[in-house]
């Protein structure tokens, strides 16, 4: 039933796609393509919630007969994709409800109006699908519509350069899955996933499509060094798809690369264990570091995506970790950690994306330095962003703080771990996972700061005009489910029980009977948590003492100028900026991870000129990893180049040559 | 059950009443140290309602997150002090919170003060802001590490059952928690911007961190902010305490007397560790700003060695 309802989706949103492809330039086409967008999403994201909260309607399958002719379109619904169906049309209704405000300022809508539920089916379909060809097919579609998104402005600078690198690695990672497949089905074709899971893969074939999954997935994912599409890809796009695309594309990829290790590939070695956590611990802080660097705000925000990105692979491999050692408690319990974060990540991502769009709407502006004092002017954003930027810093009593806590759990369980190699690693992992909760605390409080914060740092910053309220209707609604998901943490874990039964074989306690709806991961002398009463007990500490000290002390307060050591300077650029809030880190981090230098050109005294800072940063994934390829590349095809002027002669002395050759190796072979 | 709640609430207002007569403590002490008269040892809590008693003065481009920062700041810090066993273990909301979520807590304060100090729009706040979170991102995971240390011994987060499992036979003098104690005292140090990472005594200097973030607060507002400083501080003796030097902790349930020997133990650990910082921050410069994150890093690496050597020493 739920399967049916979300083919129709899917179908649905291809007809809002086409609808949105006829009637682009007609007045109105807008708030019907979004409107037609939300009202679908919502419809599967309730057909999702209901099959994840009532198991028996799981494991329904489908198969069509479109696809490769012996094969079929194979769809299926299981827990796993009811999860991941819930983050993206949840993530998905969000990004539709603010674009019915925010689409209203497209300039070009004739080059989003189409896509954007294009790209929403393609996601949807990723997650259903059950063989690898339409696995893959979606998985393309899902590319090729958020590319034609990314290029909706290609004329600005950088766009379409972006745009360019993003097909690059969105080709080259579908090629890894490709292979992937390929080795999974095996000589016989299975390409159905039932036909996959019957026969899993020898354990050394089973390595290498572990690595090709790593591969494809992450880097659709943003795992580092793979990440270097994603900065320059998520920000390009409109507002409502950066969102969509950092929020929760994201999660798709996370979703194939748990459906290909966890659910096909059979039970886990341990190395795996200590591969995936140290891939995505070095994500985690290499990502947080880049993110606070940036001066742009949506730039910023898609780094921090590569930063989640990695929490959640260092809860996934922490599980696969467990698995391979029979410790199926402690797998469900880092599983549910990283499918937690991936849910939290997806609310709080989209809430700050959307915050970003409406500054962006207001001011024109995206550049952190150029902004300024827009609390004032829209508050109501500001209160929504500072929410999601609590919630993002893993601050209790939010929902962030809450995945971090399971995943600071499941490492804590580790040291019953038998090998060596992980006893060495998983601690030194925990300690990047502190590093970088703790240096996403420093990165929010720049992005929150530096942008709403403080006062105008131009004009266009102190006439800005709150948001229209369908944005704002968007930004409260996951601002809410931010703070809910992290007060009612019980009810989230409970939902995601039957994901962690499929997958690991058991799950945790059930926490919704637990008194005053604490969680208690393990046992209730090991570690709890209760974010409700945190919560409580803030607000009503907070509350009471204002009371009291505004009964009993005094409530007078006046205006007046600044005090700041009393040498108020009335210009805004003295304010702290974001380049000088993060010097700091920029010195202690930055020498050996960005090789960050300082240039200080400073004139003498009685020179005129203004003195100068520059500093640079360099991309060492990208000059030790990207460099080297593009020049290898062009290399060669500055010598291949010759092939294009041949005379026939030289060409079918070529075509014969190779003939012979391909012949020569045939008889070799046999 | 009620005892537990009694436990809770005299242990919020005990915290609350002790924390100003600490900080008043540290301060005479060093003043003595450096043969000084010093204030008197009620003097915080006269500053503390002579401020409340003043009408505060708001600078024109302060938002609402600048009056309400000062609350969230007391509450958070409030309640995550509220939570670390001081006398008595057995608190009633104890299984609210963690460790692991008592130090998230205090990274709420911390969050809300840096966003504070950003908020008027000066070159001061600023900076100190800016270097606040720079010392916190290295103070925080070190402090984790501890955490992770002293949670993989006792076999459990809740810092009641790690007080009880510190009294008990089975801890020993191990290597780890040598190390772990000294990344604490250093986190401790950073954390409540003492000597020699901030000094709590200037008021104008270019390294100044903590101070230069409530520069721009007055009145009420400012008492609050001080407030939740000298509740910090006594957190984190307290935590140090429970820890490390569980002895006198009453348990759940004992009678009368054993609260009262709790309360005596708990002042005398307070009075030892505000001794031993006193004696420590006369006797030390404080470093350049950029040294801190030597400093801290320090910190953070003995967290990780204890904890790695817990890892490695547990044979399955």
């Amino acid at each position: 039933m739920a399967l049916e309802v979300l083919l129709w989706c899917n179908a649905a949103l291809l007809a809002a796609g086409a609808a949105g492809l006829l009637l682009a330039r007609r007045q109105g086409a807008t708030p019907l393509v979004y409107g037609a967008s939300l009202c679908i999403t919502l419809v599967a994201l309730v057909a999702a919630v209901v099959s994840l909260l009532a198991p028996g309607s799981l494991g329904a399958t489908r198969v069509l007969p479109v696809g490769l002719p012996w094969l079929g379109a194979h769809f299926r619904l299981d827990a796993l994709s009811a999860f991941f169906l819930v983050v993206i049309n949840l993530g998905g209704a969000a990004a539709s409800l603010f674009a019915l405000g925010y689409g209203r300022h497209e300039e070009t809508p004739g080059r989003v109006l189409p896509f954007y539920p294009a790209f929403l089916a393609g996601m949807n379909l990723v997650l259903i699908a059950a063989d690898a060809f339409t696995f893959l097919f979606a998985w393309e579609f899902m590319s090729l519509s958020s590319w034609a998104l990314v290029m909706a402005h290609h004329r600005r600078p950088g766009n379409a350069a972006a745009g360019y690198l993003y097909l690059l690695m969105a080709s080259f990672g579908t090629l890894a899955l490709l292979l992937a497949f390929g080795l999974l089905a095996g000589p016989s074709g299975g390409y159905a996933f039932d036909a996959i899971r019957q026969a899993p893969p020898s354990a050394g074939i089973a390595a290498v499509v572990l690595v090709l999954a790593l591969i494809g997935a992450g880097s659709k994912a943003g795992l580092v060094p793979l990440h270097v599409w994603l900065p320059l890809a998520h920000p390009a796009a409109p507002t409502h798809v950066s969102a969509l695309m950092s929020g929760v594309m994201t999660k798709v990829a996370v979703y194939g690369f748990v459906r290909i290790v966890f659910d096909l590939l059979g039970p886990p070695a341990w190395w795996w264990g200590a591969l995936v956590p140290l891939v995505g611990g070095i994500t985690a802080v290499m990502g947080v570091l880049y993110a606070l660097m940036q001066n742009d705000l949506k730039r910023l925000l898609a780094y921090s995506t590569v930063e989640n990105v990695g929490i959640i692979f260092i809860g996934l491999g922490l599980a696969l970790a467990f698995e391979a050692n029979e410790m199926t408690g402690a797998a469900a319990l880092a599983l549910t950690a990283a499918l937690l974060h991936a849910f939290n990540h997806s609310l709080f991502k989209s809430l700050l994306f959307f915050g970003a769009g409406a500054v962006l709407t207001s001011t024109g502006e995206r550049d952190m330095e150029r902004l300024g004092g827009l609390i004032h002017r829209m508050p109501r954003t500001a209160f929504a962003c500072l929410v999601g930027a609590a919630a993002i810093s893993a601050l209790p009593p939010f929902n962030g703080f809450v995945s971090e806590w399971l995943t600071f759990q499941a490492i804590l369980l580790s040291p019953a771990l038998p090998q060596w190699l992980l006893k060495f690693l998983v601690p030194a992992v925990g300690a990047l996972l502190a590093l970088s909760a703790a240096l996403s605390g420093a990165c929010f409080v720049k992005a929150f700061g530096i942008t709403f914060l403080g006062r105008p740092r131009t004009p266009v910053a102190s006439e800005a005009v709150e948001t229209d309220r369908f944005s704002l209707a968007a930004m409260f609604t996951l601002a809410a489910l931010c703070l809910l998901a992290g007060i009612l943490p019980g009810y989230f874990i409970d939902a995601l029980a039957p994901v962690g039964q499929a997958l690991t074989g058991a799950n945790l306690p059930r926490q919704e009977q637990l008194d005053w709806l604490t969680i208690v991961p393990i046992a209730q002398s090991r570690s709890s948590y209760n974010g409700l009463l945190l919560f409580f007990f803030i607000v009503l500490s907070a509350s009471v003492a204002a009371e009291v000290v505004h009964r009993f002390a005094s409530a007078a307060s006046r205006r007046s100028d600044a005090w700041d050591c009393g040498f108020p300077d009335s210009s805004p650029a003295t304010q702290y900026s974001a380049g000088s809030f993060s010097q700091p880190i920029r010195r202690v981090f930055g020498s050996v991870v960005f090789r960050a230098r300082e240039e200080v050109d400073l004139p003498a005294p009685g020179d005129g000129r203004a003195a100068r800072l520059q500093v640079r940063l360099r991309d060492v994934p990208w000059d030790v990893l990207y460099a080297p390829i593009a020049r290898l590349v062009g290399f060669i095809a500055g010598h291949l180049n010759r092939l294009q002027f041949l005379t026939i002669r030289g060409y079918l002395t070529l075509v014969f040559g190779a003939l012979v050759t391909l012949l020569m190796v045939l008889t070799v072979w046999q | 059950m009620i005892l537990d709640a009694f436990v809770q609430l005299g242990q919020m207002m005990v915290v609350l009443a002790l924390a100003p007569l600490l900080a008043g403590y540290v301060r005479k002490l060093k003043a003595l140290l450096l043969g000084r008269k010093g204030p008197p040892l009620l003097q915080p809590y006269r500053d503390l309602l002579r401020l409340l008693r003043k009408e505060v003065v708001l600078a024109h481009s302060a938002s609402w997150l600048f009056r309400v920062a000062p609350y969230l700041i007391f509450a958070a810090t409030w309640v995550a002090a509220a939570l670390v066993p001081t006398f008595a273990t057995g608190l009633l909301f104890s299984y609210a919170a963690d460790m692991i979520a008592i130090v998230a807590l205090l990274g709420s304060a911390r969050f809300m003060l840096a966003l504070a100090g950003l908020d008027v729009g000066t070159s001061f706040g600023g900076i100190g802001s800016s270097r606040e979170m720079m010392i916190a991102s290295l103070a925080e995971p070190a402090m984790l590490m501890v955490v992770f240390t002293v949670a993989l011994l006792a076999g459990s987060t809740q810092l009641s059952t790690i007080a009880a499992f510190m009294q008990g036979p089975g801890v020993g003098l191990r290597v780890s928690l040598a190390m772990a104690l000294v990344a604490l005292v250093m986190v401790a140090l950073a954390e409540n911007a003492r000597i020699p990472v901030d000094n709590p005594a200037t008021h104008l200097e270019l390294t100044m961190v903590h101070e230069a973030m409530i520069l721009e607060y007055s009145g009420r507002h400012l008492a609050m902010i001080e407030l939740a400083s000298f509740v910090k501080l006594l957190l984190y003796l307290s935590v140090i305490g429970c820890v490390f030097a569980p002895w006198g902790i009453a348990v759940s349930g004992q009678g009368l007397a054993a609260y009262l020997g709790g309360l005596a133990a708990y002042a005398g650990k307070l009075a030892v560790g505000g001794f031993l910082l006193a004696v420590f921050e006369t006797a030390i410069a404080k470093m350049r700003v950029f040294r801190v994150s030597d400093f801290l890093g320090a910190a953070l690496m003995l967290g990780v060695l204890a904890t790695l050597l817990l890892f490695v020493s547990r044979i399955a």
